[in-house]
């Protein structure tokens, strides 16, 4: 049976700390240089990227040659998803070569389902739509247990578009599981209709998400949104829903800031905080690189 | 042409029935004539055949997905002797040459009766009315704009007074489309929890309350085409009490279905409206049963598979229904004692003949002989590798339902036989 990985929703806990116990041997082997791993010698694996992407590309491309594995990129603009070859040819010419597993990222939901259905390669989801991005997810996690040294227990708000974003809900389903406490914030019209089935809880206020919290962790906000009319401003969205030194000093002691970037500076996360020692959004793209080896040693293997 | 139909269930008992030429001839417990072909119908029970107000055959334009042969024999196989098919074909239903095209086609390939619906407006583009009367003359039995919602208020009133001058129904697809917005499925917890955009069941009450307002001030008739939420059912139960001429319809998918059928991203479940929750498939079910709701009809939307094996946000909306729609509703209402069989029969055939002014089937001597022979007890798998539509898209593949349609006579004529 291959092994798909297609999101959080059906990784248990108990999967889910085996990847950030993994992730931890990882990162002691890529901090010490040892970027030459023979884990996956042999192994081929694909990235399809049907959506633009430079860090998460880049740090999966770094995860597969740091563990051996041979990687090849296809790049598919947006535009040619319509004009040609169709999703599931395109996955299944892929296959045909005899690829391990196929790294895919794709702007609509259950792109990587349905792919999975037609390869016999693992699929590995890099971020579908608004459905999830469980790799971020689980660097995120690793970033956190980390710091803090255990998830449970721990209180995590995430403030922003949540509504749109699948580095949220691929968290809140992450972390719920390992037993932390989620907050969510943003504006209304940023808000799913519906919480249900997702384990957090929606702030009354913008205090309400700092106060308590020990991490604090901001989303990218798309300016398409705002031209959309989902919210009138940047600046208007600084004053009432950023992240700012003020609001931070609300929540607990050592709390940190996080962001899966790229980051709008000074939008969802005001300058100073930016750049203070509590933000811990460089540190994440390490541990994006160290938890995606460990992922990929569990797939393929 | 004589046909004798021995041993068949009718009310419960065991009857015989003779056909002569398009007619019902005899009705008797036992008959013993001699005739040109003899069913034995032991076990199955005799229906009026079911008439479909709410069909895409896709001819012209659309013969990959389907066309008026394909379409037909789905209907036959599905219990249908009578299906009205909808205007959004390429060209579009607004010219009367069209119109004889779709009637001729339909007689060559002689199986259902086919009905043609005409467009509300040219090109179903809710700008010019499409000429009516011509239309009419030309043998269309309504008027809707299906799939692409007449947007203005204005339009939809003029359409209504117009319609009255030739006593033609008027069928509204109720979708306001600034509120669907991008979305693709129903707007609730497994649209957030799939990650595809949502349409919140205000895009279809907002529009069935505008009709329903529109229909008082005029004081006539609407039809609101496949019902999906809870809202509009209790929308049109209050103006059906306040003495509003409205008249509505849902499809099996509505009854059956919910939208936990969207979370593995096959696209063969995205549909429009879109399946809803079980809170509102339980007021689709009640508005059947108190008469809140009419009709049901199939909204048989045949796609290809390489517009429904794709991105579910790309993929096409609709669902292959003729095929499944009387073991579907027959598993869901009837078996489990929700609804009488005789109810069922009677939003699958006599109901919408009736909306569309069409002769439809009807179980005594003198009745025209549009019959339907079903096996209530015979459980099955659907298979959609079996239909006979060119469309395979339904979410129900590989579901266990109870009753097949055995045998179907059009007018007389055996059309179908399993």
């Amino acid at each position: 049976m291959k092994k798909d990985f297609l999101g959080l929703e059906n990784v248990s806990k108990e999967e889910i700390q085996e990847l950030l116990d993994r992730a931890k041997f990882m990162k002691a082997q890529i901090k010490q240089g040892n970027k030459a791993l023979d884990i996956l010698k042999g192994k081929s694996i694909v990235t399809l990227f049907y959506e633009n992407s430079t860090r998460t590309r880049c740090s999966f491309e770094d995860a597969c040659m740091y563990l051996g594995a041979s990687v090849c990129n296809v790049e598919v603009g947006t535009s040619s998803v319509q004009k040609g070859e169709c999703l599931v040819d395109t996955a299944v010419t892929l296959d045909k070569m005899m690829t391990d597993a196929i790294i895919i990222r794709h702007s609509m939901a259950g792109a990587p389902a349905i792919i999975a259905q037609h390869t016999n390669a693992s699929v590995i989801n890099a971020g579908d739509g608004m459905h999830e991005h469980p790799t971020q997810a689980l660097l995120d996690m690793f970033s956190m247990e980390e710091r803090f040294g255990t998830l449970k227990g721990l209180t995590v708000s995430i403030i922003g578009d949540i509504k749109h974003s699948r580095v949220a809900k691929s968290n809140i389903i992450g972390l719920s599981k390992m037993g932390a406490k989620v907050k969510v914030y943003g504006p209304n019209t940023l808000m799913p209709w519906s919480f249900d089935g997702f384990d957090c809880t929606v702030c009354k206020s913008i205090d309400d998400a700092f106060i308590g919290s020990d991490v604090v962790m901001g989303l990218r906000i798309q300016l398409e949104r705002q031209m959309r009319g989902l919210f009138p401003s940047n600046s208007e969205y600084t004053r009432f829903y950023g992240i700012t030194s003020d609001r931070m000093a609300k929540a607990n002691n050592g709390a940190v800031v996080m962001h899966p970037g790229p980051v709008n500076r000074g939008v969802e996360i005001s300058y100073d905080v930016l750049d203070s020692d509590i933000c811990i959004k460089d540190e994440q793209v390490t541990n994006g690189v160290a938890t995606r080896m460990a992922l990929l040693e569990s797939v393929c293997i | 042409m004589k046909t004798l139909i021995k041993n068949g269930i009718f009310n419960g008992n065991k009857i015989d029935l003779l056909i002569v030429d398009n007619k019902i001839a005899k009705l008797q417990e036992s008959i013993d004539e001699q005739v040109d072909k003899t069913i034995d119908a032991k076990g199955l029970t005799i229906l009026p055949a079911f008439v479909d107000m709410h069909t895409h055959l896709r001819e012209p334009g659309f013969e990959y997905k389907e066309d008026i042969e394909t379409g037909s024999k789905a209907a036959v196989a599905g219990g249908y002797a009578s299906v009205c098919c909808m205007p959004n074909t390429k060209p579009v239903i607004d010219n009367k040459y069209i119109v004889s095209y779709i009637i001729h086609r339909a007689k060559e390939v002689n199986l259902a009766k086919v009905y043609p619906i005409g467009a509300i407006t040219v090109g179903l583009k809710g700008e010019m009315m499409s000429e009516m009367g011509k239309l009419k003359q030309a043998g269309i039995v309504a008027v809707s704009d299906d799939g692409c919602p007449v947007s203005t208020a204005q339009m939809m009133r003029l359409a209504l007074e117009y319609a009255k001058d030739f006593d033609l129904p008027v069928l509204s697809h109720c979708e306001d489309k600034s509120l669907v917005d991008n979305g693709v499925v129903n707007e609730g917890a497994n649209s957030s929890k799939a990650g595809l955009n949502g349409i919140p069941s205000a895009a279809e009450e907002v529009m069935v309350s505008r009709e329903i307002i529109l229909a008082g001030m005029l004081n006539t008739k609407v039809h609101i085409c496949h019902v999906s939420t809870k809202g509009s059912v209790s929308l049109i139960r209050d103006a059906k009490k306040r003495g509003i001429k409205v008249t509505c319809e849902t499809c099996p998918h509505y009854i059956c279905g919910t939208d936990d059928l969207i979370l593995s991203f096959n696209a063969n479940s995205k549909v429009n409206p879109p399946l809803r929750e079980e809170q509102d498939r339980q007021a689709i079910i009640e508005g059947l049963l108190d008469g809140t709701i009419d009709v049901i009809a199939t909204d048989h939307a045949p796609h290809s598979k390489q517009e429904k094996e794709i991105e579910y946000q790309l993929a096409a909306n609709g669902i292959s229904g003729l095929e499944s729609a009387f073991a579907l509703c027959y598993t869901e209402l009837v078996s489990k004692g929700r609804m009488s069989l005789e109810k069922l029969s009677y939003l699958m055939s006599e109901a919408p003949a009736k909306i569309m002014n069409i002769p439809c089937g009807e179980i005594k001597e003198g009745g025209l002989a549009d019959i339907t022979l079903v096996d209530l007890n015979e459980k099955y798998k659907i298979d959609s590798k079996k239909f006979f539509s060119k469309g395979k898209n339904t979410p129900f593949d590989g579901w266990e339902v109870q009753g097949r349609v055995k045998y179907t006579f059009v007018e007389g004529e055996l059309k179908y036989e399993a």
